[in-house]
């Protein structure tokens, strides 16, 4: 059942997980995490939409939502115009083929007691794509692929090193030829030579299999590097969402200037403009009391009292240039 | 909730020793398992290694110190202690081994299922905490005051008693092997659920599991000598080092040799396979160990 004229992989409309506190003693939901609260955006074939955001304003639990490792309290997510927000894990089955997933740590993403074939081979025998030998085949193939070489496939994870083990993580997210890989910051718990290999290798991958990307991180020169779009989240929703050379050169939203503002910069411009530091005060306020109006404006700089009680929406204030600020919209 | 918290199991993702480098490193172990092993011959091989019947009475000999004639003296009624402590072997090897296997698989399929499912965890864990909150030798003793003494019932009623530290046990790993991304991966790759519990969760408990098991050993040979002790264990026409004791107890001033002798082999055993837990604990999970 394909939607007409849909030419979008991935659909994600008005998706939320809020995560109940339960407390007492019949468990009475006291409160709720708000670690999503209502995000929409799509993804295109071939396209990488990065994701960014502080540490808990609900980037990884987005992720998770959309591969149903989590149910989504509301919202739709389509793939390839097919709802498959209600699936039963049964019906997701089918769907875990084009959808697949790189963790971020390359060490707990891989069970220690299987070999790195057996990891790599397991998706490959679960959709029954191959068998026996051509199994061990396909595993050589993928091995060779991402960098790895086929005699490595007896040895277990704790005999690769960190950039090796995401490497075997790519493989098996590429085993079953999906066509969209959601990477959980896949390179933030790797060194800085070896992120710029694992990006690399993504970046030939997608070129290769026309993958597309939803690419979760917190470190801008990555995401800058590797994406097409940049989606800003804060506290569980997004805040701007553009291409990446808008969002780069001309930022709209106050919290995407001061992110933008925090990256280092190798090389301090001497005649362009100066970029001036924007220190934002205080922490993230708590997802669980997230604040009235516009989440954002307890640690705005340009905060007005209409930004207190109003939430404001999120509007394409220019050409594919969304942003939630009431200093750009009307 | 108000689900009590148990210690967080750390999955071993540290690499294996090898079983030569855990054997130098543990030099304890080679003897605990010489001595266990002599003891289960002993026990197997109880009729070639004497030749007085365990039961026959010889009122004329009664109290007898150790000699050579009867090698570990002879009871109140003249039977002989070394035959009875031969037999005496078999029946807490048996309820050690039958208590360790029954209460290991009884728990490991209690624990899966509350582990992985959360209403039952609720109705599981409320069980568990309850039959927890009484002393197991107690409970053990109100289960045998229910049917009569024989060593399948002995066995059960111990089984009962300890298979609640092995649901936690497996509850623990499995709601922590649950959330590890290894776990997320195989899902996201479309790995069907009893798969997963069987390929990536079921391997991830056997090592502690193992280790828990050489313990329950021990303590349910201890629970069945005190159950035999108190009259409540196996029928007291079956030697048991426990209702040895028992029998002993009152002469204990005029014939010390029989509580004492029988008490040793009770040790010497818990001892020996106590030894052989801590060892392979070492082998199969070092980082537990280390917390131990």
């Amino acid at each position: 059942m394909k939607a007409p004229g849909s030419t979008k992989l991935l659909e994600v409309d008005d998706l939320r997980k809020h995560f109940p506190i339960r407390r007492g003693l019949f468990s009475r939901v006291s409160s709720k995490v708000y670690a999503v609260d209502g995000i929409s955006f799509d993804i295109a074939p071939g396209e990488t939409l990065g994701l960014v955001g502080e540490s808990g304003c609900g980037k990884s639990t987005a992720g998770k939502a959309i591969l149903k490792l989590t149910d989504p309290t509301s919202g739709r997510v389509k793939l390839r115009g097919v709802d498959i927000t209600d699936l039963s894990p049964g019906e997701m089955r089918q769907y875990r083929r084009e959808l697949q997933v790189i963790f971020q740590d390359p060490y707990s993403s891989l069970n220690p007691r299987m070999s790195a074939g057996a990891i790599v081979g397991e998706p490959l025998t679960n959709f029954q794509i191959a068998k026996g030998q051509e199994v061990e085949d396909r595993v050589a193939a993928l091995f060779r692929r991402v960098g790895l070489r086929p005699e490595q496939m007896r040895r277990y994870p704790h005999e690769f090193s960190g950039g090796q083990r995401q490497r075997l993580g790519i493989a098996r997210a590429l085993a079953v030829n999906p066509s969209l890989i959601v990477g959980d910051e896949p390179v933030s718990a790797l060194d800085v030579s070896v992120q710029a290999q694992v990006i690399n290798l993504l970046m030939d991958l997608q070129d290769e299999y026309g993958l597309s990307y939803l690419f979760i991180a917190h470190d801008l020169a990555v995401v800058e590097h590797i994406s097409h779009r940049v989606a800003v989240m804060y506290l569980g929703k997004i805040v701007e969402l553009t291409d990446r050379a808008s969002l780069f050169l001309e930022p709209l939203h106050p919290y995407t200037e001061a992110l933008l503002s925090a990256v280092p910069q190798p090389e301090p411009p001497k005649t362009a403009r100066k970029r001036e530091r924007i220190i934002l005060k205080g922490d993230v306020p708590s997802p669980i009391n997230p604040p009235s109006g516009c989440r954002f404006h307890t640690r705005c700089p340009y905060a007005f009292d209409r930004c207190k009680v109003e939430d404001p929406a999120f509007e394409e204030v220019k050409p594919s240039h969304w942003v939630a600020c009431h200093l750009r919209g009307n | 909730m108000s689900v009590l918290v148990d210690n967080a199991i750390d999955v071993p993702v540290t690499p294996r020793m090898t079983w030569r480098e855990t054997l130098r490193r543990h030099p304890t172990m080679i003897l605990g398992g010489t001595v266990l092993t002599l003891l289960i011959l002993m026990a197997i091989f109880a009729p070639l290694l004497t030749s007085l019947d365990p039961n026959a009475l010889r009122p004329p000999r009664r109290l007898r110190w150790p000699s050579a004639e009867y090698w570990f003296g002879t009871d109140m009624i003249g039977r002989d202690i070394y035959s009875r402590i031969l037999y005496g072997a078999r029946v807490s090897l048996i309820v050690g081994f039958g208590v360790a296997i029954c209460s290991t698989l009884a728990g490991l399929f209690i624990g899966l299922v509350a582990g992985f499912n959360r209403t039952g965890d609720a109705v599981i864990m409320r069980i568990m905490d309850g039959l927890m909150a009484i002393p197991p030798i107690l409970l053990a003793i109100a289960l045998m005051a229910l049917t009569r003494a024989s060593i399948e019932n002995v066995i059960v009623a111990i089984t009962i008693a300890e298979v609640p530290r092995v649901v936690r046990l497996v509850r623990g790993v499995v709601l922590t092997l649950r959330e590890q991304p290894f776990v997320e991966a195989a899902r996201a790759s479309g790995t069907r659920a009893w798969v997963i519990l069987m390929r990536h969760i079921l391997p991830n408990t056997m090592a502690p599991l193992i280790v828990q098991a050489t313990y329950i050993c021990a303590s349910a040979i201890i629970t069945e000598a005190i159950l035999s002790f108190l009259g409540a264990g196996v029928p007291p026409t079956v030697p048991s080092w426990g209702n040895i004791i028992s029998e002993g107890r009152t002469l204990f001033q005029v014939a010390a040799y029989i509580v004492v002798i029988p008490g040793l082999f009770l040790s010497v055993t818990v001892l020996a396979i106590n030894l052989v837990g801590d060892g392979l604990r070492d082998a199969l999970d070092p980082r537990l160990a280390r917390r131990m």
